[in-house]
């Protein structure tokens, strides 16, 4: 790919995320960030091309400690946001709903 | 400018394309928490194909490096034979990352998640230096390594770029880090003549990143201005945070989100990877949205912030005021009261979550709806220590999310409000931010409490003041009651008296 298709897609993914994260509720803020700490480390292909390439060794070991770190990025930010979002729930609406409205009266 | 393209597989491409849009469908999930899991699931499933692709395009061979061109006089393919051991050594990187992620993820307390982000932003920008490392050391790899035996000029900036910014990331995470978890104090630490460090600094990266790819020495890891990029990059990151106070750290800590997706983005120009390049750009503007947001709660702009130095002398005065007669009231008091309403405000700050009182506040909303009381949270974008951090706060103590109202869908009911009960939140109710030019908070955005037929407010003495050291005229309005104690020891006395 030559360096003009590149930016032509770099540019348009920043569009795409200017108007997907506005469209994020301000009450998921937080898992965002988490979320978005988990898919930046897919940096870890750039890790795992290095740590496999031949022909430098210290290239390979810098490779494998960015696969190790990207790994604890990968693994805690999508396991941590799991665990947010689960704590999200509604109302559950049919039990407490019927006793609140005929006890209400003041 | 020939370039010699590895001969990409249009179905790897394409696989990594179908990455770059299960991560856009991750965001994406997140507008409402009913889609929110399946998002994530999105960006699970975008992370698996990626990495997949990369492995499985990328076996590690023997012999000369996958993609240069081989040495004259050489058959490449007769010495090559696939790498047990680098194969172990990958899946054993991954092993020991994944584990350790995952145990961090499941034991971290909710009230500490800042500074769980921040210490997952500097892995980012560690794994971005480090990656831009090896391409330095074995561009062939990489498939940048020009015909000339020299780096290609682009992916001599692009992998400076990415070494920088990853660099800042790194250190400046740090630092954030240290701060939120108490290792560092908060206060702002101010260098003499800092602006003119930094500047020069700056100008001196953008200057050697310049002469690093004019130079005609590019050779694999033969030019060592790349090295001091990093270094003063290193530097950079660190004297940026530094001067930034705690009360700033929510625009900080989205700051560095935000550089960290331009680090993975400058990454994926070098590597010709769509899955990075759609992934950093979307990081990037999440941290970049999240920066403005936060500091448009706090009526602040972004370069005031980023200059740093705020909190450092408001915690003078205070003492010197003479004191106004409040109104103070029980346990008992509050219960009555709360009974006896009709709709209940609740305005959480982080007070509240150090006091650990989020639990007992809603066995007290549950209690209260048991009288036939509509109750609310109101939550300010500045409530916890990162964006949305009280909301996470809340939903762990089982608050419905249907319940919890962000500041301009809420403000308005205050007039029909009976009750705005305060509960380890100061600033965000402060009317000086409307009315006095002079306040530090002026032109924050704040909610109208003063409009409620009554205010409780839960503080712990009337000798504190918040994070900005302003005093609150809240506190000496007619109908307003303090209720002087731990926020979590009042909300306990007033759940024993209504359960009377």
């Amino acid at each position: 790919m030559d360096f003009i298709s590149i930016l032509s897609i770099f540019v348009l993914a920043c569009f795409v995320g200017y108007y997907v994260v506005w469209s994020v509720t301000p009450a998921l803020h937080t898992p965002l960030m988490s979320v978005t700490n988990a898919i930046s480390s897919v940096i870890v292909v750039g890790a795992l091309i290095a740590s496999a390439a031949a022909g430098s060794a210290s290239s390979k070991w810098f490779g494998l400690v960015a696969v190790a770190l990207a790994s604890v990025n990968i693994f805690g930010g999508f396991a941590v946001t799991a665990r947010m979002l689960a704590m999200y729930k509604k109302k559950e609406r049919p039990a407490p709903k019927a006793p609140v409205e005929s006890q209400g009266a003041k | 400018m020939m370039e010699p393209t590895v001969a990409v597989n249009p179905w790897v491409a394409l696989a990594y394309l179908v990455a770059g849009v299960c991560f856009i469908l991750a965001l994406r999930g997140l507008s409402s928490p009913a889609t929110s899991r399946s998002g994530n699931r999105f960006g699970m499933i975008g992370m698996l194909i990626a990495v997949t692709t990369t492995l499985v395009t990328h076996v590690p061979y023997t012999g000369f490096p996958r993609g240069a061109s081989c040495p004259a006089g050489t058959d490449c393919f007769g010495i090559s034979a696939p790498d047990i051991n680098t194969m172990l050594a990958i899946a054993a990187a991954i092993a020991i990352g994944g584990a350790i992620g995952f145990v961090t993820a499941r034991r971290i307390q909710m009230t500490a998640m800042p500074q769980l982000v921040a210490a997952f932003h500097s892995l980012v920008g560690m794994a971005a230096v480090l990656v831009a490392i090896a391409a330095f050391l074995n561009p062939g790899a990489f498939g940048i390594l020009g015909a000339d035996g020299n780096i290609l000029t682009v992916s001599r900036i692009e992998m400076s770029l990415g070494a920088a910014i990853g660099a800042i990331t790194f250190s400046g995470s740090v630092i954030a880090f240290a701060k939120l978890n108490g290792n560092m104090s908060g206060a702002p630490i101010i260098l003499p003549a800092r602006h003119v460090i930094n500047l020069g600094t700056l100008a001196a990266i953008v200057v050697l990143t310049g002469m690093f790819a004019a130079s005609a020495h590019a050779e694999p890891g033969g030019n060592n201005l790349f090295w001091i990029v990093i270094a003063l990059s290193f530097a950079i990151g660190f004297l940026l945070i530094i001067p930034i106070g705690g009360a700033d750290m929510p625009v900080v800590v989205s700051m560095l989100n935000s550089y960290s997706g331009w680090a993975a983005a400058a990454m994926g120009f070098t590597l010709h990877n769509t899955a990075m390049i759609i992934t950093g750009a979307l990081v990037g503007s999440s941290g970049a949205i999240l920066s403005y947001i936060m500091c448009r709660a706090m009526n602040r702009s972004f370069i005031s912030v980023i200059a740093g130095g705020f909190g450092a002398a408001a915690v003078t005065g205070g003492e010197a005021k003479e004191q106004r007669p409040y109104k103070r009231g029980s346990a008992e008091d509050a219960a009555f009261l709360l009974k006896e309403a009709e709709n209940v405000i609740i305005i959480p700050g982080y007070g509240m979550a150090v006091a650990q009182a989020q639990h007992v506040l809603r066995e007290m909303a549950d209690q209260l709806k048991a009288h036939g009381v509509n109750v609310k949270y109101a939550i300010h974008p500045v409530a916890g220590r990162m964006p949305g951090h009280m909301n996470v706060l809340l939903a762990e103590a089982n608050v419905p999310y249907d319940e919890v109202f962000e500041l301009e869908d809420i403000n308005h009911e205050f007039s029909q409000c009976d009750v705005a009960f305060i509960i380890g939140a100061n600033d965000v109710v402060n009317p000086a931010a409307k009315t006095d030019k002079s306040s530090p908070i002026y032109g924050m955005p704040v909610f109208d409490v003063e409009k409620a037929k009554t205010i409780m407010f839960i503080k712990r003495s009337m000798s504190g003041v918040g994070y900005s050291g302003v005093d609150n005229d809240v506190f000496y309005l007619d109908q307003t009651m303090m209720l002087l104690a731990d926020a979590k020891k009042m909300v306990e006395e007033i759940n024993k008296s209504l359960a009377d």
